[in-house]
């Protein structure tokens, strides 16, 4: 009854496994360096081997120069008091350059520009990291599923910090690097563009978010409750189903008439997973720059639910009121 | 292993849990469901009605027809046309409001602003400041009954809760709620806040901007900064100025003791339509604090004592302006101020009965229902277009 528990219950131990060899134009690795009883909890027990490499190097130092940015930002802004840094962390904050900068980068440092520097380099270390995703997948011979979700994600991320400041032409439209401020930004985002919630990309982004919760719930579940059959061997099941197969399949047209194949439900998972931050990235950047309030859109599409109105005027609309 | 996973299933739930509130909560719908117009209350942690001082003594109809106190007494700019008994009910009335006898307040009673020597010398600044506030609170409840009409089942013209110096002060010479202008930030990182992203218990603890009374609380910046146009981008409103209206309006509920769908409908926090009416009278609120804070408070100018050479010690803020007041300053954490006791019928003269006309009250939406349940809410009125 091993599967039968939240954590993985099979933890391998013998030879370290070093990994395929390369070709002569790729970098050492570093490891395997040995097992870890708790992170074969988790997962593989064997750490290592790392393949760091060029790429690896580069974006880890540019993601580190923005981190250090961001942090050196913050202490400095409690007059580097490393109690008061702990203590206000979750409310301290690298602010983008106020409006009046528009979109340029001739912004002085302490009015924005290490922010402007901080997201530099922060992208900087992402499109790396990308690349190694891409790089590291064709050296395993692997296709590149990873590197094209992840960079799903990187749209979502410059569509925030660059790409709509861009098109709005201001800086100040982007998101702050804190971890309530950031928050604030997207609670007062949404009431500045007339509640996101009308943003029918917004709702896309949101459907395949929760979709994929429930996605990887059903199938993760699947595949535990058919373990005692093999039903972890996904991928030779795809063309051998086996009796973990069938039963997992037959399990799920009983309850709703209908089942995803051991092949399928991995591509309804990646594209859920992509599909989140591709039509988030989408309805973020037609925001403020194609519709400047989305309830008004709404109405306009017939798709805002109309409420018997309250009788209520705006005030500021009556003769003789004060200003 | 076992032991483990009940560690877990203990640990977890607790955690996920630490944030809550437990027991039971008292709610109200208020409009259409689906529009969060549910006023949720934990009674446990609603901030308490406070306490009103019963009147001095009785005022009969004699007393207040008797002979002017600026007749009797020398010096009488405000009071002038009231009674000596009402003027003397008054002042002993203003005396537990505000430096009560027997208090820790230094020169408590009297004399925390008159020279006992001389009642009528204005040498104390303190009687300066009370004529001003007088003077306010006569123009508060003359000049702006919009605020406290309409939702309470009152229109404009009828008696309403109005203002005392209790209202605020609730014994105290300087009301416990106030606001003063933060210092600017430097023009380097060290100690720069940009003006928030600090737990400051102004805006709710959220790291909003956490001065956002300078600019609408006594500056006149406009709080509609929602987008007004479809399909293109016609208001200019930056996220930071939006942020610091969001900064106000957590002020707002949290001063007031209610969620923002006590006002707003939540599917468009700009549509007046849908609103609830007591959004108007926050409307009016608003321009009634920026009256009181610039013609009242800031009018009075040198008389507030520089910080650090006052009589009752400081009366400004870091930046050197006066402290002024704030939705909290009457509120204090309960949205109709002292459980909307009428306690201005036992101080005929702070009414105010100013001939002038008001600049407001004939205009007032008085006609707006009162939406106190979803079935009269849902009543068909025709609004403005």
């Amino acid at each position: 009854m091993a599967y039968q528990n939240i954590f993985t219950q099979v933890q391998l131990r013998g030879e370290l496994e070093p990994g395929v060899p390369l070709g002569p134009h790729n970098d050492e690795r570093f490891g395997p360096f040995g097992t870890s009883w708790l992170m074969g909890k988790l997962g593989g027990a064997q750490i290592g081997p790392v393949y760091l490499g060029k790429l690896g190097v580069a974006s880890l130092l540019c993601g580190f120069i923005a981190i250090e940015i961001m942090g050196l930002n913050m202490a400095a802004s409690v007059n580097w008091d490393p109690i008061q840094f702990v203590r206000q962390l979750f409310w301290l904050s690298l602010e983008p350059p106020p409006a009046k900068y528009g979109f340029t980068f001739n912004v002085p440092l302490a009015e924005g520009g290490w922010w402007i520097a901080a997201g530099g380099f922060l992208t900087a270390a992402i499109l790396l990291w990308w690349a190694r995703t891409y790089v590291r997948a064709k050296e395993l011979g692997m296709g590149t599923h990873v590197a094209w979700a992840f960079a799903s994600a990187i749209w979502l991320y410059l569509v925030l910090g660059f790409i709509r400041p861009m098109m709005m032409g201001s800086w100040a439209e982007a998101v702050p690097f804190g971890i309530f401020p950031h928050l604030d930004w997207t609670a007062a985002f949404s009431i500045r563009y007339g509640n996101l919630f009308y943003n029918p990309f917004h709702a896309l982004s949101i459907a395949f978010l929760y979709g994929s919760t429930l996605l990887f719930a059903m199938h993760g579940a699947t595949i535990l409750a058919v373990g005692r059959y093999g039903g972890e061997r996904e991928i030779e099941q795809i063309t051998d189903r086996g009796t973990a197969s069938e039963r997992a399949a037959l399990f799920w047209r009983w309850t709703m008439g209908w089942n995803a194949t051991m092949e399928s439900i991995h591509r309804w998972a990646w594209w859920f997973a992509v599909l989140t931050t591709l039509t988030g990235g989408i309805g973020i950047l037609l925001t403020g720059t194609v519709v400047d309030n989305w309830y008004l859109w709404a109405v306009q599409h017939g798709f805002a639910l109309e409420y018997p109105a309250t009788g209520v005027v705006d005030p500021a609309t009556l003769p003789g009121a004060p200003q | 292993m076992n032991r483990l996973n009940k560690l877990v299933a203990i640990a977890l739930p607790a955690l996920l849990l630490a944030g809550c509130e437990l027991g039971r909560k008292e709610q109200e719908q208020v409009g259409p469901r689906g529009t969060a117009l549910v006023l949720i209350a934990d009674p446990d942690s609603k901030a308490k009605v406070g306490e009103i001082p019963a009147p001095p003594y009785e005022l009969t109809a004699e007393m207040v027809a008797g002979e002017k106190a600026g007749t009797a007494y020398e010096n009488v700019q405000v009071l002038g046309d009231t009674s000596v008994d009402e003027f003397n009910y008054l002042m002993q009335a203003m005396t537990t409001w505000i430096a009560p006898d027997g208090s820790n307040i230094k020169d408590a009673g009297c004399t925390y602003c008159h020279n006992p020597e001389n009642m009528a010398s204005d040498e104390k600044y303190t009687k300066v400041v009370a004529r001003k506030m007088l003077l306010m609170t006569r123009n508060i409840n003359a000049n702006w009954r919009p605020h406290f009409a309409n939702n309470y089942g009152e229109t404009a013209g009828q008696e309403n809760a109005g203002v005392t110096c209790w209202t605020c002060h609730r014994g105290n010479p300087v009301p416990v709620n106030n606001w003063s202008t933060a210092v600017p930030d430097p023009g380097n990182i060290t100690g720069n806040k940009r003006g928030g992203n600090t737990p400051a218990a102004s805006v709710a603890y959220a790291s909003l901007n956490y001065d956002p009374f300078t600019d609408y609380l006594a500056g006149k910046d406009n709080i509609r900064v929602g987008g007004k146009a479809f399909p293109t981008a016609a208001s200019s409103a930056a996220i930071q100025t939006t942020e610091k209206t969001y900064g106000l309006m957590m002020h707002m509920s949290q001063g007031l003791g209610v969620n923002c769908t006590f006002c707003h409908n939540s599917n468009n926090f700009a549509k007046w339509d849908d609103s609830r009416s007591q959004r108007v009278n926050a409307w009016y609120g608003i321009r009634m604090v920026r009256d009181i804070n610039n013609n009242y408070i800031s009018a009075l100018g040198d008389v507030w004592p520089a910080n650090g050479k006052g009589l009752y010690g400081n009366r400004r803020g870091p930046h050197g302006d006066p402290y002024k007041v704030n939705c909290a300053t009457c509120h204090q954490g309960v949205n109709k101020p002292l459980g909307g006791v009428k306690m201005l019928k036992d101080y005929p003269t702070l009414k105010g009965n100013y001939a002038a006309p008001a600049p407001v009250v004939a205009t007032a939406p008085a006609a707006a229902p009162a939406p106190a349940s979803a079935e009269t809410a849902a009543a068909p009125a025709k609004p403005a277009a």
